[in-house]
């Protein structure tokens, strides 16, 4: 339990996928800049990580490594997570509607954030089982939305503030990101060992 | 070498026809058009388009027999978004519907109310609170500013005021309207 625990805390804050692996920065400058459709990409990223990560674990330990054909992992996962996040949107489409209006067009987004393949990758890469690589997923993902929903809600802020005409815009937007991410690297002393 | 190549493609082979089968398995009626257009409405309800509502309005227009350029509180961005949607040419705004305005919302001067639940009869989506001889207010929250509380109001009590900025109605401006000759004719080089 204490693992678990450990892995959820390590990808939600000290090794957060947006402001310390810089991963995922498209959608984190791309979809901040309203807090409703942040939320709604956060919500839809957390489900399709957490699945993406579980099914490219099973491909890669039912097909890849019997087979020996490992050097193929990349391929194999892009097309796992295209498949899967084409099929989460049949299905939620189908089952529930209010949900897919509230994701809408972050679903098939998703498919293109280097989040979700690198979280697959790094699974893979640092040797874990099945339930350490799920809950791996769900913690960046839970990271990588706590992060998109802050920064979404400072720059709302941000644009009514009165800020100098050079820093206007994408400027003093990333200037906020990097401030975030010195911020987040502080909680690099949170866990030892 | 040969393993690799097999095994890749059954593995897309079978995503394949999971997504085939899912295709027909989880179909979805597209959504009528009169709710694509409703959703494109503003909802004010303030019959300016001369249909009793949005709604109506939206059927109208899915039904052919109303022009998209008859709803003033949506003004340009409502018609491009409608022209966008049905595939037509974008109108300008018909004067006889009305001019666009800035958002407002109803304000009733109590000091003068008379009580007279005319405008509580008027008031399309419940937005005033009052009864006879009482006092009337707007629920402002409500007020979908649609102007159709002022004719009926017998002693002039009830204004319209603009919504001022600040953190609650700030949203991001629309993007600026290029000038037309700026924009380069696709139609006429897809023709061509």
């Amino acid at each position: 339990m204490t693992e678990f625990a450990l892995i959820l805390l390590s990808t939600v804050l000290v090794n957060n996928f947006v402001l310390t692996k810089f991963l995922g920065l498209c959608p984190f400058m791309g979809v901040s800049r309203k807090l409703e459709t942040a939320i709604g990409m956060a919500l839809a990223t957390t489900f399709v990580l957490t699945l993406a990560s579980v099914c490219s674990y099973l491909a890669n330990t039912y097909l890849l490594a019997p087979l020996g054909i490992e050097y193929l992992r990349t391929i194999t996962f892009i097309l796992v997570i295209a498949v899967v996040v084409q099929f989460t949107e049949m299905v939620i489409q189908k089952s529930s509607p209010l949900l897919h209006k509230v994701l809408g067009i972050f679903l098939p987004l998703i498919t293109t954030n280097c989040a979700v393949l690198g979280v697959a990758l790094l699974n893979i890469q640092q040797e874990l089982n099945f339930l350490q690589s799920a809950v791996y997923g769900f913690g960046a993902a839970v990271g990588f939305s706590i992060v998109l929903i802050l920064f979404a809600a400072m720059r709302e802020r941000l644009a009514a503030a009165d800020v100098p005409v050079v820093f206007q815009g994408p400027a003093i937007g990333l200037i906020t990101a990097g401030l975030m991410s010195l911020a987040f690297m502080g909680f690099s002393g949170l866990i030892k060992g | 070498m040969l393993t690799s190549i097999l095994a890749l493609s059954a593995l897309a082979l079978v995503f394949g026809l999971i997504l085939g089968f899912a295709a027909i398995r989880f179909k979805v009626e597209g959504d009528p058009l009169v709710e694509q257009i409703d959703a494109q409405l503003p909802q004010t309800q303030c019959g300016q388009c001369g249909f009793p509502g949005c709604r109506p309005y939206a059927e109208a227009i899915a039904a052919e027999e109303a022009q998209i350029n008859q709803c003033p509180p949506g003004g340009e961005a409502t018609i491009h978004a409608l022209a966008d949607l049905l595939d037509l040419e974008p109108l300008p705004l018909n004067p006889e519907n009305g001019a666009e305005s800035a958002k407002t919302v109803a304000f009733i001067d109590e000091q003068t109310c008379i009580g007279c639940t005319l405008c509580i009869q008027a008031c399309p989506v419940d937005a005033i609170l009052g009864a006879a001889k009482q006092m009337h207010t707007i629920i402002e929250s409500e007020c979908t500013g649609c102007d159709l509380c002022l004719p009926p109001c017998p002693v002039d009590c009830i204004e319209m005021i603009e919504i001022k900025k600040d953190m609650l109605t700030w949203k991001w401006p629309y993007p600026q309207e290029s000038p037309p000759d700026s924009r380069p004719d696709s139609r006429l080089e897809a023709s061509a």
